[in-house]
């Protein structure tokens, strides 16, 4: 482990109002490449890390759309240019018995791009992470809360961003390896 | 901190007044840890005696229902009870009958979630498992009963040498696509709400397989609020994207029946009423699934009394709807003045399948009406019955709208008499030896509860409240 390179401080915390709390000074004391890790999603935790809205509303957006265009298109082109069959009288082509069918590829299309999305957008899946190998991490989906502050934060100094953590009120501040 | 000087400094974070506090949804004050460990020794444990119990009279059932679909297969739909005029049967009954169990799985995970329901939780998992289980005994039906399987492919828009294509202008065309989507949807749900659990079971493992495996699924996930930020965003999206797909996908089967001619099948109300029947019978699996599952695996704190009430009252609802719409439409047949539509809903009642009706009108609108009392909500032995009548009571719904309206149309000429052969029977009864045979590996090997989700409602997960460490001043 001594040739590796630091990832980052972890810092460990009990309750989730302590998290939430040094979420917001780490927040206020400028840091950019460091995150909070929870067992569960905590309401407002956004707010107290200053996360933007999350974009996966657009990748579901642009499914939904293709989704529709590309169910009303096959069906026009299907049934009323590429083979004419005429039934009971019935149009070639109506956007009315169409749309059921592209109602559902919109709701097919939109739903792969929110799940695409969501994993696209966090990089995911990837197969290791230093923080896996790092063992009291495990407790981050049982019962403990984490904030981790990388190597790779502009602001990061070895000495001043553990002070910080201690001042939060973190009783467990550990170096994680990459 | 930018809020700190707005907060008086005596300010105290309380407790919500006793009065006003809801009933919990864990009982105990389980902490979230004993959430994780609870849920996760259903899986980790010595297989339990009962599991195996139930486990090999499936897969007899399962290995009948493949011997049926083989055989079936190979001589052809004769085999089945349908015939002139009744050409639909048992197959699309059954068929029409599990799709519309699985209603419930989505209704508790989109439609809930939406309305801010947090009681889903405890259940959703569970029922998102029945709903695709109970999709996959569904789809058996209409892959065989065109006769010919191996032209199967012909449904989807495929090229092929012969230049055809799918008739779009037909409703059979767009059940193929609503319930395809609502497979594929609720498998996606359904595997993003395990993401974050199977990264539980992942730290816990202790053996190599485990590891690996939950590890594989879990996709690498830590936990990390940039990550729970963009997953709560997809999970309100595929919540959102859901309801109006779960209340389409029933609609569309209904409009199978609706769009053709037939007296007791061409109504406006089918969409509304399957919907409703379809949420109605859903409730009546979960609760059968769960009333004895929640005591063998000892989640009674999870899934307590006031979940069991509030399905109860689900199902007292929706079996109103549905009994409203039983009435409407017989209302409808009379005052349409077309003798054909009265005779049909005459001869339903009082025709030689009277007693279809009466196993669908007692069970569905008379009985759950029980549910309006306390007493019946609260015994768990009576709920269970009750729950297997409601599903009795639908089966006996589809049964009649899909038998009577068939055996006796526009000319007497054409009349003629249904029932079901012995390998109709066989094979319903292999589709329950199918669903309870994926059910009972799910249960074993997936965590049944959302963990995740049932620890995000505890009172001691929430910063705000004293017991997540909420402290005097608030913490903005």
């Amino acid at each position: 482990m001594s040739a590796s390179k630091p990832y980052g401080l972890l810092a460990e915390f009990d309750k989730p109002a302590d998290v939430m709390h040094a979420a917001e000074e780490v927040r206020d004391a400028g840091y950019k490449v460091w995150d909070v890790h929870t067992p569960y999603p905590i309401h407002g935790m956004d707010e107290a890390m200053g996360l933007k809205n999350s974009k996966v509303g657009w990748f579901s957006f642009i499914g939904g759309v293709t989704g529709y265009t590309s169910g009303m298109l096959l069906i026009w082109w299907t049934n009323a240019v590429d083979y004419k069959i005429l039934i009971g009288g019935k149009p070639m082509f109506s956007p009315f018995g169409a749309f059921p069918p592209s109602y559902e590829l919109t709701i097919l299309f939109g739903a792969f791009g929110a799940l695409l999305g969501m994993l696209f957008l966090n990089r995911l899946p990837r197969l290791n992470h230093p923080l896996l190998k790092h063992d009291r991490f495990k407790l981050v989906t049982h019962d403990k809360y984490f904030i981790v502050i990388e190597t790779a934060d502009p602001k990061y100094s070895p000495k001043e961003t553990r002070e910080l953590l201690e001042k939060l009120g973190s009783k467990r501040i550990e170096l994680v390896e990459e | 901190m930018s809020d700190a000087a707005a907060i008086p400094a005596n300010f105290k974070v309380q407790a919500p007044p006793v009065e006003l506090e809801r009933e919990v949804l864990v009982n105990k004050q389980r902490d979230i840890g004993w959430l994780s460990d609870r849920v996760a020794s259903v899986i980790e444990g010595k297989t339990p005696w009962w599991w195996w119990a139930m486990m090999i009279p499936s897969l007899i059932l399962y290995g009948a229902m493949g011997a049926m679909v083989c055989y079936q297969i190979s001589v052809g739909v004769g085999v089945w009870g349908n015939s002139h005029p009744v050409m639909w049967g048992w197959d699309i009954i059954n068929f029409v009958w599990w799709i519309g169990i699985g209603h419930a799985g989505t209704l508790i995970s989109a439609i809930l979630f939406l309305l801010r329901q947090k009681w889903r939780t405890s259940i959703n998992r569970a029922s998102e498992a029945m709903t695709i289980f109970a999709v996959m005994c569904a789809g058996i039906y209409p892959a065989l009963h065109v006769g010919r399987i191996w032209y199967d492919w012909y449904l989807f828009p495929i090229p092929n040498s012969n230049d055809i294509w799918p008739q779009f202008r037909s409703p059979l065309m767009w059940d193929v696509f609503a319930v395809s989507t609502y497979f594929t949807v609720s498998v996606l749900f359904w595997f993003m709400g395990l993401i974050p659990d199977l990264a539980v079971m992942r730290d816990r493992a202790k053996t190599k397989v485990r590891k690996f495996a939950y590890g594989l699924f879990s996709f690498g996930w830590t936990g990390s609020n940039r990550h729970w930020s963009n997953y709560e965003k997809a999970y309100l999206l595929l919540a959102g994207l859901s309801t109006p797909l779960v209340l389409s996908v029933h609609s569309i089967v209904s409009l199978d029946f609706a769009v053709s001619q037939l007296p007791g099948w061409h109504t406006t109300i089918f969409p509304p009423y399957f919907v409703a029947g379809a949420v109605f019978s859903g409730f009546g699996m979960v609760l059968t699934l769960l009333i004895p599952l929640r005591t063998l695996c000892k989640l009674e704190d999870i899934i307590t009394m006031r979940h069991i009430d509030l399905m109860c009252k689900v199902v007292l609802a929706t079996g109103s709807i549905v009994g409203y719409a039983y009435i409407m439409e017989l209302f409808i047949a009379w005052y349409s003045g077309s003798p054909y539509e009265r005779y049909a809903f005459l001869n339903r009642i009082s025709g030689p399948y009277y007693w279809g009706y009466l196993w669908m009108f007692l069970p569905n609108v008379i009985i759950p009406q029980l549910f309006w009392f306390k007493w019946c909500r609260s015994r768990l032995w009576f709920i269970f019955i009750m729950s297997l009548i409601v599903n009795i009571g639908m089966w006996f719904e589809r049964f009649v709208i899909i038998v009577t309206s068939l055996h006796r149309d526009f000319l007497p000429a054409n009349w003629g008499w249904y029932s079901p052969t012995w390998v109709d029977i066989l094979m319903f009864l292999g589709t329950f030896g199918q669903f309870f045979t994926l059910f009972l590996l799910f249960m074993r090997f997936i965590p049944m509860i959302a963990i995740c989700e049932v620890k995000a409602i505890t009172p001691q997960a929430d910063p705000h409240h004293p017991l997540g460490g909420a402290k005097d001043g608030g913490h903005h």
